[in-house]
């Protein structure tokens, strides 16, 4: 007998040693999972995966920059697959950071700008995605992406 | 891991072949190869991105230091192969306006 209320959302989820050769996994699978929605295109896929991509290597950083390098230093990634989108989580326990740290850019015409190797990562998460959360405390950090499916209006 | 460079000599131009993933696991080894060739006074660089399946800010950070090395150095940094999703990372970022871009790996040598 088919249950009342929202349908249940599909969970995947993913634990990580804290290490960058586990990257590669990581976007895999969380491609693999997005691949399951039938309407999902594969740009929008692409974007997802670049955007973990993203969120993974800071947390990564996150715990090496703890400075005590620890074996059982664990990244997870739960992606929900839920009725009109996809969230992927991606909760580390690195030292956290402050957004407001983050320097603005110079721009682009700006010789300066071929300064600044880093901190494109944050502004990639924000344009790849419908909605891009941070929490984050001295204790780590909580990245949650959300893409929404691809309507039939947006199809190409 | 997944990354592959290959280095051919190409009308004064040293074109750099990338293959496979530029991440935060691969980027170091490419970075270094690529300060290597400025290094040797090859500072006019071909990087050619076709056979490069997937690129993060960690691979856009290589890219941008090894175009402020070669400009320093004399030379330059064109860019060639970029498939589309990686086009779009680019434009995303403002970098498309920061770099020369080519088609492919002969416009990049004739335009210089």
């Amino acid at each position: 007998m088919a249950e009342p209320g929202p349908a249940p959302s599909q969970v995947v989820e993913l634990e990580i040693p804290a290490r960058s050769d586990y990257l590669d996994l990581a976007r895999m699978v969380v491609a693999t999972a997005a691949s399951l929605e039938p309407s999902f295109a594969d740009e929008r896929i692409a974007d997802l995966r670049l955007a973990v991509s993203e969120a993974c290597t800071n947390a990564i950083e996150a715990h090496a920059h703890l400075g005590h390098p620890d074996a059982t230093d664990r990244i997870v990634i739960r992606c929900d697959l839920a009725e009109d989108r996809i969230e992927v989580e991606v909760v580390d326990k690195g030292g956290g950071f402050d957004p407001g740290d983050l320097d603005s850019l110079p721009a682009v015409e700006d010789p300066a700008r071929l300064d600044y190797e880093r901190g494109l990562g944050i502004g990639l998460m924000r344009t790849l995605t419908d909605e891009t959360e941070f929490s984050t405390s001295a204790e780590g950090t909580k990245v949650r992406l959300v893409v929404y499916h691809t309507s039939a209006a947006d199809r190409p | 891991m997944d990354l592959s460079v290959q280095v051919l000599d190409r009308d004064g131009w040293s074109v750099v072949l990338v293959g496979g993933e530029i991440d935060i696991t691969t980027a170091p080894r490419l970075r270094e190869r690529l300060i290597q060739l400025v290094g040797e006074g090859k500072s006019r660089l071909v990087i050619d991105l076709g056979g490069v399946g997937f690129l993060d800010s960690t691979g856009l950070g290589v890219l941008v230091g090894a175009a402020r090395r070669a400009r320093t150095a004399g030379g330059d940094v064109v860019l060639s192969g970029l498939a589309d999703h990686n086009l779009k990372v680019f434009a995303i970022t403002g970098l498309d306006q920061a770099f020369v871009i080519a088609g492919t790996i002969d416009e990049a040598v004739a335009g210089g």
